[in-house]
C-alpha cells in the first residue's frame, strides 16, 4: 500500500484529497495534515464580515467528513520535509506538530510515497507595522474569526454614524506587494451596501487604497472585455463601479505602517503620505508557511526546494527577466518539484515564476505592485489535476506527469459580491480566459475576448449564493459531489 | 437618482463611466436577471469545460 500525504486542507488541498481518495480507493492511503479543525469556504467570509452570515454557515468540522471518506486526518502543523529520508531509512517523511488540544505541541513524523504541498499562505500581518486585528489597528476578513471581528467593528462605526458623527472607512491592501485585491473589492462594496441598508451611507466617507497601478488590475494585469461595441479595460469597469457608489480611490500605494486611525503609505512618485480612518480592512501580504527541508544527513536544504518567499519550487522557469520577456511558457504545467519527482505543490503553495501584473518600483526603490493571486477556481482545478497525476503515478500507470495544467491554459470564473440580498443584492460576475495572460496567443489584450466577460446585477448575487451552497455540498462529499466542477 | 448629478468636475472619478437609470433598473429587474442568470451560467460552464 502506498501513501499520499497532503499538507493543508484548504480549497486546493481538500480538492486534491477528495479526488486522490476517490481514484485510489482502499488500495492506497491518503493522509491530510492540516492545523485547522474546520474547513472554510473562504469566499463567503465577506458576508461574515458584514454580519450577513455566521461562521457556522461558512465552515464545517473536517474530522467526521474525512472519516466517512476514508481519508486519514491529522490535525497538525507541518514543520519540515525530509525528501531523502533520514539516517535510519531512505523513506521520505514529513515532521509535524499536533494542534489538537489532546496532543497539542507533540511532534511526530509520517512517511510518504507522494507528497502534495497545499499549505496555502501565511497571513503576513507582521510585514506591515500596525496591520491586522491581533497586534494592529485594522480588521481582516481572511479567516472566519477575523471576519466576525470585522463585523463587530463595522457595527460599532455604524452606531457612531447613527449618532450623527461622520466616519472614514478605508479598505484595500495593507502592503506594497499584497494580493487578493478581489476580496478587498468585495468587502468594500458589501460594506457600502450595509451602510445603505442601515441608512447611514451619507455619514460615511469610503476610500479604497491599493498597490494596483490602476483600479481593476486585481493582480492579474487587469482584463479586457467587449462592452457596448468597445473593447473595454477593467479599469473603466472598476472606476465606474466606484464612481457610481461615490467611493474614492488611491492606487499605486504601498502601505508600510499603520497607527491608530492613520495609514502611512508610499506612492510610486516616492512621496510618503497618510490617510486617516475610523474603520479599515486591509489585506496583508502572503508568504510561505515557513516549512523547512532537510537532506538525509539532517543538513538544511530549504533553499534548494523552496523559493525565497517560502513557496515550493515547481516546473516553472524561475529565471529573472524583465516584464517584456515574460512568456506563458514560464508558468508551471505539472506542479512537480524539479528535484524530487514525488513532490508537488498546488494552490498558493507553489512558487510562481513571476508576478502577473507588471512590477512597478517607486523612486525610492520600493516594489509597489500586486503579487500573483493563485486562489479560488484555479487552485481547485490545479488540485484536481495534480491528484490525477499522483494517483496515476502511484498506480504505476505513468512515470511522468501528463498534460498541461498551466494557468495560461486555464480560465476562471469569479463572482464578486457587491451586496447581499435575494431581491436587492448584486454582484460582478466575471470570467477570464486564461487566468495568466498570454500575449503571444492573444496579442494586445493577452486573453480571449470571446471567453472573457463581466457584468453587474442581481443574477451575479444569485450565482454567488448558488456557488456557496454547491461548493459546501461538494466539500462535504454529499451525493454527486464529484460531478460539481471546481 | 441621477448618478450623473454626483460628478465632481476634475476629480479622478469624473472620468468614470456612469450607469444610466435604465441600466440600473435592468440590473435589478427580476425577469431580466433570471434570463441573465441562465446566460451567465452557460458562459461559465463553457469556461469550466474549456479549462478542465
Amino acid at each position: 500500500m502506498g501513501r499520499i500525504v497532503i499538507l493543508g486542507g484548504g480549497v486546493s488541498g481538500h480538492t486534491a484529497a477528495s479526488f486522490c481518495k476517490k481514484w485510489v480507493g482502499k488500495k492506497h492511503e491518503v493522509v491530510v495534515i492540516t492545523p485547522n479543525s474546520k474547513w472554510n469556504w473562504i469566499p463567503s467570509n465577506i458576508w461574515v464580515g458584514v454580519g450577513k452570515m455566521s461562521t457556522e454557515q461558512v465552515t464545517f468540522e473536517l474530522a467526521p467528513i474525512y472519516k466517512k471518506q476514508g481519508i486519514t486526518y491529522i490535525q497538525a502543523k507541518a514543520l519540515s520535509l525530509h525528501p531523502d529520508g533520514g539516517l535510519d531509512s531512505d523513506s521520505p517523511y514529513v515532521t509535524y506538530e499536533h494542534t489538537h488540544k489532546d496532543k497539542m505541541g507533540q511532534q511526530e513524523t509520517v512517511t510518504y510515497d507522494y507528497m502534495i504541498n497545499a499549505t496555502g499562505p501565511k497571513l503576513n500581518f507582521s510585514a506591515t507595522e500596525g496591520l491586522g486585528p491581533e497586534h494592529g489597528h485594522t480588521v481582516s476578513v481572511c479567516t472566519p474569526q477575523h471576519a466576525v471581528h470585522a463585523s463587530e467593528e463595522l457595527k460599532k462605526v455604524i452606531e457612531v454614524m447613527k449618532s450623527g458623527k461622520r466616519q472614514k472607512i478605508l479598505i484595500g491592501t495593507g502592503h506594497s506587494s499584497a494580493t487578493c485585491q478581489g476580496a478587498a473589492f468585495e468587502y468594500m462594496f458589501n460594506v457600502e451596501h450595509e451602510l445603505n441598508e442601515a441608512g447611514v451611507r451619507d455619514m460615511a466617507d469610503l476610500k479604497w487604497i491599493s498597490n494596483e497601478f490602476f483600479l481593476g488590475d486585481f493582480g492579474i494585469a487587469g482584463l479586457h472585455l467587449k462592452k457596448g461595441g468597445y473593447v473595454t479595460s477593467s479599469k473603466v469597469f472598476a472606476e465606474s463601479l466606484f464612481a457610481e457608489r461615490g467611493i474614492e480611490w488611491i492606487v499605486k500605494a504601498g502601505v508600510y505602517k499603520i497607527e491608530s486611525g492613520i495609514v502611512h503609505y508610499e506612492n510610486l512618485d516616492g512621496q510618503k503620505k497618510t490617510e486617516a480612518f475610523d474603520f479599515s480592512m486591509l489585506i496583508p501580504s502572503f508568504s510561505g508557511v515557513g516549512l523547512k527541508a532537510f537532506d538525509k544527513s539532517g543538513a538544511d536544504m530549504t533553499e534548494k526546494i523552496f523559493a525565497a518567499n517560502g513557496f515550493l519550487k515547481v516546473d516553472a522557469d524561475y529565471t529573472k527577466k524583465p516584464f517584456a520577456e515574460w512568456r506563458a511558457a514560464d508558468w508551471p504545467k505539472t506542479y512537480q518539484n524539479p528535484t524530487y519527482k514525488n513532490l508537488f505543490a498546488i494552490g498558493i503553495a507553489f512558487a510562481p515564476p513571476h508576478a502577473i501584473s507588471k512590477p512597478m518600483q517607486s523612486t525610492n526603490g520600493t516594489n509597489i505592485s500586486p503579487a500573483p493571486p493563485r486562489t479560488g477556481m484555479p487552485s481547485a482545478m490545479i488540485g484536481k489535476a495534480v491528484a490525477k497525476t499522483v494517483t496515476d503515478m502511484i498506480k504505476g500507470k505513468i512515470t511522468e506527469p501528463q498534460g498541461n495544467h498551466s494557468m495560461t491554459e486555464m480560465g476562471a470564473a469569479c463572482v464578486a459580491s457587491t451586496g447581499s440580498g435575494f431581491f436587492n443584492g448584486s454582484a460582478v460576475a466575471m470570467t477570464v480566459f486564461p487566468v495568466v495572460p498570454d500575449y503571444e496567443k492573444y496579442p494586445g489584450v493577452g486573453r480571449s475576448l470571446k471567453y472573457t466577460f463581466g457584468e453587474v446585477g442581481l443574477a451575479g448575487h444569485w450565482i454567488k449564493h448558488l456557488l456557496h451552497h454547491l461548493f459546501l455540498h461538494k466539500a462535504k462529499f454529499r451525493p454527486g459531489w464529484s460531478f460539481i466542477p471546481e | 437618482m441621477n448618478k450623473e448629478s454626483q460628478i465632481k468636475p476634475y476629480e479622478p472619478s469624473s472620468g468614470a463611466a456612469l450607469p444610466t437609470r435604465f441600466t440600473l433598473y435592468m440590473r435589478q429587474n427580476f425577469i431580466y436577471q433570471v434570463f441573465r442568470f441562465i446566460m451567465i451560467n452557460i458562459k461559465m460552464t463553457i469556461i469550466i469545460w474549456r479549462s478542465h
